[in-house]
């Protein structure tokens, strides 16, 4: 379709007041790493400039063959990482339930044992010389995304003195503005283990922790290779500007 | 029965965890070989337009301690405040500058971007704001990715008119927005928590 309506918003909106009851506090002891890192001030409200409304794009054509194939990517060439093979889909939108095209979505993880790839990383699960944990999409036309890769496993980590991490994949998403910059993770349809993660805790809302859980999707897993999980991602929605004449910035 | 609004709400932040670099910058973690080069790493080229300067600074937690296994994100106008977004409505931004840099910080809590000074930008009413860069900081610990903006001690005058500014100025707090110029080089602290706490926004 190529009219263009004569109401067309001509300027990027600015953004709905994100709702803070959803997210987790700054400051949240449960989790201990937060109490030295958090800001004890109110933050400064405004209503976005320019400098939010904007944002980075990224193209199609950064992203290799192997981005979003975790099985492979950092594979030795005729081997796969080891685990149990999955398939993670979704869609990028934002508020307005309008999907978020040509995106980038960028996502992490142990590998099947639960042990990450990185110098920090001192658990005593084995490291697989087959899998990076890292990959990476740009949205499609329709704001989707997708990836294989191995299901992560559950770790301990020094928090309290017996804290596990339920499985889980990191995300770290781009929106149009830059205020809609969001990381968060992803975690597994009926894992126990979300429910006394301290990390899933530090959010107050149980149904805003339900957005995080993904549920196995059967309709799109591929026969005899990988089940599917779906974890749609949600941005903080604009505000139109139907009615604004005022050219902003002339 | 009234009609729906179908708004979606926003999905909830959690922390980047301690291990961030291997989806944001792997090859700093040594995960090499999957992409070529880190994204964000070079901000810069010969092309592109401005006064060449470099923004650094320590980002440090409520004790004093260099939070050292962050990552910092910068977004700013090109030289001429136009930014190179398919959000910004105004044409003829340098296509040779993004205007978007990532950088991990090193042992020391220190980040670094070198980067042009970028012009000013409209803000509420069209009226010029300061020249400034936004900065947008996660790592573990940190439950929702902190935004703050760098202004410039050079910009004075300009920096006396700016409406976010003027927002902070209450506070006594403006001046932990201020990166301190010294010859081509911007040094600007970022305190997590603490008396000199950094000011950050919700915008
Ligand atoms: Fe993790």
């Amino acid at each position: 379709m190529s009219t263009s309506l004569p109401n067309t918003p001509q300027i990027a909106g600015s953004f709905f007041a994100r709702d803070h009851s959803r997210h987790p506090p700054s400051y949240a002891p449960g989790y201990k790493s937060s109490v030295l890192r958090a800001p004890k001030q109110t933050l400064v409200s405004f209503d976005s400039t320019l400098s939010e409304r904007t944002g980075p794009a990224f193209g199609h054509n950064m992203i290799g063959e192997l981005d979003n194939d975790l099985i492979v990517n950092y594979a030795r060439p005729g081997e796969a990482a080891i685990g149990q093979r999955i398939l993670v889909h979704g869609q990028i939108l934002d508020e307005n339930a309008r999907p978020v095209p040509n995106v980038l979505v960028e996502y992490w993880q142990a590998n099947a044992g639960g042990r990450y790839r990185h110098k920090k990383e001192s658990y005593l699960a084995a490291v697989d010389p087959n899998f990076g944990g890292f990959g990476r999409s740009i949205t499609d036309e329709n704001g989707y995304y997708w990836f294989k890769t191995v299901k992560p496993g559950a770790y301990p980590w020094p928090n309290g003195v017996n804290d596990w991490r339920p499985a889980h994949i990191h995300f770290s998403v781009f929106g149009t503005g830059f205020v809609q910059r969001l990381i968060t993770q992803m975690y597994f349809e009926g894992d126990p283990m979300i429910d006394i993660c301290p990390i899933v805790n530090t959010i107050s809302d149980k149904e805003a922790i339900k957005q995080l859980i993904a549920p196995l999707d059967m309709g799109n897993t591929i026969p005899m290779d990988m089940r599917a999980y779906k974890f749609d991602i949600v941005l903080r929605g604009r505000r139109s500007t139907y009615f604004e004449n005022r050219p902003e910035g002339n | 029965m009234v009609n729906t609004i179908n708004y979606l709400k926003e999905t909830p932040s959690q922390t980047a965890g301690p291990y961030v670099h291997i989806g944001m910058v792997p090859n700093f973690c040594d995960i090499t070989g999957v992409i070529a080069e880190d994204l964000g790493k070079a901000m810069i080229g010969d092309g592109t337009k401005g006064e060449r300067i470099t923004i650094t600074g320590r980002v440090l937690d409520g004790a004093g301690n260099p939070v050292n296994d962050c990552v910092v994100e910068i977004w700013q106008a090109d030289a001429n405040g136009i930014y190179n977004s398919p959000a910004e409505h105004r044409s003829g931004a340098d296509e040779n500058f993004a205007g978007w840099g990532r950088c991990p910080a090193d042992k020391d809590g220190v980040f670094r971007f070198d980067t042009i000074k970028p012009g000013q930008v409209p803000g509420p009413n069209g009226a010029p704001m300061a020249p400034h860069v936004s900065l947008w900081i996660v790592a573990r610990g940190i439950n929702i990715g902190l935004l703050t903006r760098m202004y410039f001690s050079d910009e004075a005058e300009a920096n006396a008119k700016d409406p976010i500014l003027a927002r902070v100025r209450p506070s006594g707090r403006e001046h932990t927005l201020i990166g301190k110029r010294e010859g081509d080089t911007v040094t600007f602290d970022i305190r997590l928590q603490g008396e000199e706490e950094t000011v950050f926004l919700d915008a």
